[in-house]
């Protein structure tokens, strides 16, 4: 059977045992990453799509075929709804070797050709040599393979993948990172990945779903909801920490700018929300919208959007240091990962005075929270 | 040394770990597996025939299971047998008494079992039945050996119960431990200590078998993998 090209729809509603609702669709060949903080109902989500928890309300269709409909009280077993899963920890048979795991996922071929086709799916996710070793015998990135193969040796009609890179190291998980994208490209069916890592969502997603205490945030492509989340509490979720107060002095949405106050500053921003005259706002500045400009190094800023900060911290950490300044006749405070090499080149340092530039077209004005 | 009681008390524990432990298995995995209103009262109910005295456990199986209860007449009606001292009531006495013996480390070892397995094996296409066999019970067995185990040494051993319900009729109720009683009483001490003997040594034996199961059973389970 070869893998069913379908899109999942996913209705869900529900009020208890645990608070969920999740309305989305994950095309065929599309990575959806469900992103959120541990107890935010991800796995739970995962379990309902799998058809090994049942929600109170909704439906789940693949392609053509309704899996649950609660309205006709209909749901399907894990078995008949077809799908790969790889659990948290992927769930392998302990007492079984690497291949009989594989061969496990293979009840809907014939006999005869399982083993062969459990060594060729070993063989596809780089699992040479090893088909004999029990679970315990590998290390966590080679379980991690056992598990995926798997899930796809049972040809799914769709991959549900949760926390995949969680129990494995960072060495590993990188490689990884980079055998799931390449597998990405040969699958045609949706893979639906829940993690609680926005940077494994960025980079392996096509698109992401935000959900907290079983609330659907925001759904979009990662990099949009990652420079226009919906409001403050996406925004934090997304790991965004440079948010403001500021009030509106004018918009000109021809020219698709708006300006507002940073206390005494003025700020544009290259966007036109629905927002008027005098209206408080919130506003958010990731990462990749701040420029430290060293005034020992005599270049200038070009951008609209300068202020003058005083570092607090400069927090090393690797090949990135955090960078914390307090914005000089503001008293906001500023949080920003610059590389290293780049403060030790502009010699960024506590105390120091500098300017910073805020990327007008970085700068996001967020909605109300609801 | 009494042959015959030894040999009634072996056919007196196959018989029960044979009805018991299947049972226990469904129980077990049902505790295990499932939360329900009243699940710990049912837990309690379980583990009553441990800390029962087995005079108060035999009294009232007596009372239950004799020709003036319904289960008693009913059972003389169908079958023209009484369950009092006969070895069919011993049968049952042995089962009720034991569950606790065979349930409690079915269901441990049950809950060994991570969820990600369970999930994986549906996920899997497994049937229920498939999964059971091929996945639940090797992953097990050792619960299920230890309660096997445990069952079959506490019934070999069993003196208040027996002998509430059963008496000491020789072939048909009379067990090694009554047996080992009735040489005491008759300052028989070689016959008693020969049987005692036996007793101890299956004891010690069973009892290391089962620490080495559960032992066995700590890491069996994937337990490395979480």
């Amino acid at each position: 059977m070869a893998p069913r090209s379908a899109d999942l729809t996913c209705h869900i509603n529900q009020a208890s045992p645990i608070p969920l609702v999740a309305n989305f669709t994950c095309k065929a060949g599309e990575v959806l990453a469900v992103v959120g903080p541990s107890g935010g109902g991800k796995t739970t989500l995962l379990r309902m799509i799998a058809g090994l928890a049942t929600p109170k309300h909704g439906h789940i269709k693949c392609g053509d075929a309704m899996w649950f409909d609660a309205n006709s009280s209909l749901s399907l077993t894990p078995q008949q709804r077809h799908i790969g899963y790889m659990p948290q920890h992927f769930g392998l048979f302990p007492h079984l070797s690497a291949l009989e795991n594989v061969i496990a996922g293979l009840d809907h071929v014939p006999k005869a050709i399982r083993k062969q086709r459990a060594l060729d799916w070993l063989e596809r996710v780089n699992l040479h040599g090893l088909p004999d070793r029990l679970p315990t015998q590998l290390s966590g990135g080679q379980r991690q393979r056992v598990a995926l193969a798997r899930a796809l040796a049972r040809e799914p009609s769709i991959l549900l993948l949760d926390e995949p890179f969680s129990a494995v190291d960072r060495e590993t998980r990188e490689r990884l990172y980079i055998e799931l994208a390449r597998l990405k490209l040969q699958l045609s069916i949706p893979v639906i990945m829940v993690t609680h890592d926005i940077h494994e969502a960025l980079l392996l997603a096509d698109k992401m779903m935000l959900i907290s205490q079983g609330k659907m945030l925001q759904q979009g492509k990662p990099f949009e909801v990652l420079s226009h989340p919906n409001d403050e509490a996406v925004a934090r979720q997304m790991g965004l920490r440079n948010i403001f107060d500021g009030q509106v002095v004018e918009q000109d949405a021809t020219r698709n700018m708006t300006w507002f106050t940073l206390g005494d500053k003025l700020i544009v921003s290259d966007s036109s929300p629905h927002v008027s005259q005098g209206q408080a706002i919130r506003w958010v500045i990731p990462n990749q919208g701040i420029r430290f400009n060293a005034i020992s190094s005599g270049r200038l800023c070009k951008s609209l959007n300068k202020l003058d900060v005083l570092i607090e911290s400069v927090l090393v950490m690797g090949e990135s240091s955090r960078v914390i300044a307090s914005i000089i006749g503001i008293g906001s405070v500023i949080n920003a990962d610059v590389p290293t090499h780049l403060v030790d080149k502009l010699g960024l340092q506590v105390g120091m005075q500098t300017t910073i530039a805020l990327k007008s077209e970085q700068i996001h004005i967020l909605n109300a929270s609801s | 040394m009494d042959w015959q009681a030894l040999w009634l008390s072996v056919k007196l524990s196959c018989f029960t770990v044979v009805f018991l432990i299947p049972l226990a298995i469904l129980v077990g995995r049902g505790l295990a597996y499932f939360q329900f209103r009243g699940k710990s009262w049912v837990e309690a109910l379980i583990l009553v025939p441990l800390v029962l005295p087995p005079t108060v456990i035999g009294y009232y199986l007596l009372v239950g299971l004799g020709n003036q209860s319904i289960i008693g007449q009913y059972v003389e009606q169908m079958f023209g047998q009484q369950l009092v001292f006969h070895f069919s009531g011993l049968v049952i006495a042995s089962i009720l008494v034991n569950i606790p013996f065979a349930v409690q480390p079915i269901q441990r070892a049950y809950e060994t079992i991570p969820i990600d397995i369970r999930d994986a094996a549906a996920c899997c296409g497994m049937s229920r039945l498939r999964i059971f066999m091929k996945i639940e019970l090797p992953m097990v067995w050792p619960g299920v050996l230890t309660a096997l185990v445990l069952c079959f040494s506490h019934v070999l051993g069993e003196f208040g119960v027996v002998l509430m319900l059963g008496g000491n009729i020789a072939g048909e109720t009379k067990t090694i431990s009554i047996a080992i009683y009735d040489s005491v009483q008759a300052f028989d001490f070689d016959s008693a200590g020969m049987m005692s003997l036996v007793l101890l040594l299956f004891a010690v034996s069973a009892l290391a078998l089962t620490t080495s199961m559960s032992r066995r059973l700590g890491g069996h389970n994937g337990a490395t993998q979480r």
